[in-house]
């Protein structure tokens, strides 16, 4: 490897060795094909005509009045597939296909990432076969039929806690028995190097858009960059560009679930007792764990946050005070998802709720010329079964 | 206590390979692992390679998957691991080699893991989700604590890696004999004999041979191509999950396949 790639003293290659063969070999090629122009230019073109990028950074002009603050969303959601999830499946499609991989596979949580994943296999002609936790399968049906019909498999884990976690582990079993022809296309800023920084940079389009768009409106920075935390990528996405801006703050919102105490929740930062450092999936970073580093499962209504790990540079982003985690319970998201629908009619993921709730939540210690901008990360479309039954 | 190169030293000598013998530590429960880990040795088995359980072990397939789960339901946890080898080297002085996933030792503080490992009668430490690029700690605390190293090699490790790893090595090399996770298989791949010759231009450490070892003619096979020993894990874990309701035909059985397997390893 050229790197281990570290973030302090987070992240890292923890893999059997079986897989080492094949992290060289991305590395090797991400690093090759990063500054490479046409692999570039052939990305540009998927996200521009095929995607939908540029994403619109739309001004909330109601919710902006209520809450006496200029609010900004950046669009993730209009995306093709409906959240930020393709920008990174297409980019690693496109590499898996430079480096003459035959099939993808994946894991996939809320389901989102699953269908990025089905979908740049079909555009790019890949078999796709997708790893989702059983409990997973049954509260985003809709997705798993999506992706059906963008002709992946949609692989039931019924180990575990059969949710995000467990397909991970299933998703690396694969991969360590078929390295040679398979790409496992990671779904977050996770797992061994290169991933976490590889998702970066396919990510950080979400950032440097926005940084654009918020000139040409304010003519000037945001004050606060708000972002949901499951493993971190769409907030990695829209934070990066900023990181060096020191009066931008940066603030990533974690799942609270039914609340810290009640231990049921994936909030890796903002539980003491749980949230330590560890190392799980190939990465150490923050993770949810008992006194002798068993996974605690996690939960979370909204099923794309509900994972016991963060991203390591989050963990080294909060080390270094550059970026504040906090989270939002099931409740609060709820309430958000409900008022940005009715506000702006724009229904976001339950996902990006808990972005928009914790705005919700700091809105009046604002100032009212203060600009904050929320990286609506996906659409709800995928929530509403959920939805409906909470609701009634 | 015996030692590793006293064992292989001693086996090649009578011109057999060593049997090492895997299972979960807690599986079912304490009582009847520490059962079962006595029937391995009494049957012949000559390594012990024992598991911590693990909530998340990605290098390894259903049985131990289940295995590991069976074990943390029935409250297996570090501290008890390091009783269980304890009690058990009141039985026994052949090598014991633990198997563990990273995030169990860096919780329990890796010091005091290979500390209470020396203590207890460890001979070597194997983690699983350890590459030699994150190892340079956990080959510190080797040396300190007089514990052996082992690493695993895949038949897709390139020779240069080959290298490094054997370099290592003070125990003996774990041969993935396949791609994939650990389970027991229908036939033993060709491209295994190989791969034994492949690892053997560098290196005259012990080489044992694991992951679809289940038959005796398997164990068979990787002796007479040149291994020093085979590793059968997941067969012996079906066994267990077999027989759960009758710990004494449990017992019998893992008792006689181990046997059958002992009696292939001699060439």
């Amino acid at each position: 490897m050229k790197s281990l790639g570290k973030f302090g003293d987070f992240g890292g290659i923890f893999v059997p060795e079986t897989l080492m063969p094949a992290l060289e070999e991305l590395e090797s090629a991400f690093l090759k094909l990063k500054n490479d122009k046409k692999f570039n230019s052939e990305l540009n073109e998927l996200l521009k005509k095929y995607a939908g990028r540029p994403t619109p950074l739309s001004f909330c002009e109601n919710l902006s009045k209520k809450l006496g603050c200029k609010i900004y969303l950046k669009r993730e959601d209009l995306l093709h597939t409906g959240a930020h999830k393709i920008n990174n499946a297409l980019g690693q499609a496109l590499l898996a296909k430079y480096i003459g991989k035959k099939r993808l596979i994946a894991e996939t949580g809320a389901g989102q990432h699953g269908v990025a994943v089905a979908t740049a296999g079909a555009k790019l002609n890949f078999q796709t076969d997708v790893y989702m936790g059983a409990k997973d399968i049954e509260r985003q049906k809709l997705n798993v039929l999506r992706m059906k019909l963008l002709g992946a498999n949609v692989i039931p884990v019924t180990n575990g806690s059969k949710t995000l976690k467990d397909a991970i582990n299933e998703a690396l079993r694969d991969w360590t028995a078929n390295v040679t022809d398979t790409h496992y296309l990671l779904g977050s800023v996770l797992g061994p190097h290169p991933y976490p920084s590889m998702i970066k940079f396919f990510q950080s389009i979400i950032g440097k858009e926005m940084k654009k768009q918020i000139l040409e409106s304010e003519g000037r920075f945001p004050d606060l960059i708000v972002a949901c935390v499951g493993g971190g990528s769409n907030a990695i996405g829209i934070f990066n560009e900023f990181i060096n801006d020191k009066h931008v703050k940066l603030v990533g919102v974690e799942a609270g679930g039914s609340g810290i105490k009640s231990g049921k929740h994936a909030t890796r930062f903002n539980d003491k007792r749980l949230g330590r450092i560890g190392i799980i999936h190939g990465t150490k970073t923050f993770v949810l764990q008992d006194k002798y580093g068993q996974i605690h499962n996690t939960y979370s209504v909204a099923a794309g946050l509900d994972y016991c790990a963060v991203g390591p540079e989050h963990s080294i982003l909060r080390q270094m005070k550059r970026v504040h985690y906090t989270y939002a319970t099931d409740k609060e998201a709820i309430e958000a998802f409900k008022i940005l629908s009715k506000e702006e009619g724009i229904i976001p993921a339950l996902e990006s709720a808990h972005a928009v709730a914790h705005v919700i939540k700091i809105a009046k210690t604002m100032k009212k010329d203060d600009i904050i901008v929320i990286n609506l990360s996906g659409r709800g479309d995928k929530d509403l079964d959920q939805i409906e039954e909470i609701i009634i | 206590m015996i030692s590793y190169k006293e064992v292989f030293e001693n086996l090649k000598s009578k011109k057999e390979g060593a049997l090492v013998c895997f299972i979960v530590i807690g599986d079912s429960d304490y009582e009847t692992s520490l059962e079962i880990a006595k029937t391995l040795v009494n049957a012949g088995a000559d390594i012990l390679e024992l598991g911590l359980p693990f909530s998340d072990p990605i290098a390894d397939g259903p049985s131990i998957q289940a295995a590991d789960v069976r074990a943390l339901n029935n409250g297996m946890n570090t501290d008890k691991v390091f009783e269980y080898i304890k009690e058990l080297r009141k039985f026994t002085d052949v090598p014991i080699g633990l198997l563990s996933y990273y995030n169990l030792i860096y919780q329990y503080g890796m010091q005091k893991f290979y500390e209470k490992g020396f203590i207890t009668g460890v001979n070597s430490i194997l983690v699983a989700d350890m590459p030699i690029e994150e190892s340079d700690s956990a080959v510190a605390h080797s040396e300190k604590n007089k514990i052996d190293t082992t690493f695993m090699i895949s038949p897709i490790t390139d020779n240069k890696r080959i290298k490094e790893i054997t370099d290592k090595v003070t125990g003996f090399i774990y041969a993935v004999s396949r791609l994939g996770i650990t389970g027991a298989r229908q036939d033993l791949e060709k491209s295994t004999l190989n791969f034994i010759r492949r690892i053997r231009q560098f290196t005259n450490k012990p080489i044992c041979v694991g992951f679809g070892i289940s038959k005796p003619e398997h164990v068979r096979d990787v002796i007479k191509a040149g291994a020093d020993g085979a590793i059968v894990g997941s067969a012996i874990v079906d066994l267990v999950a077999k027989n759960l309701g009758n710990k004494q035909r449990m017992l019998a059985s893992i008792s006689h396949y181990v046997r059958e397997l002992k009696t292939t390893t001699r060439i």
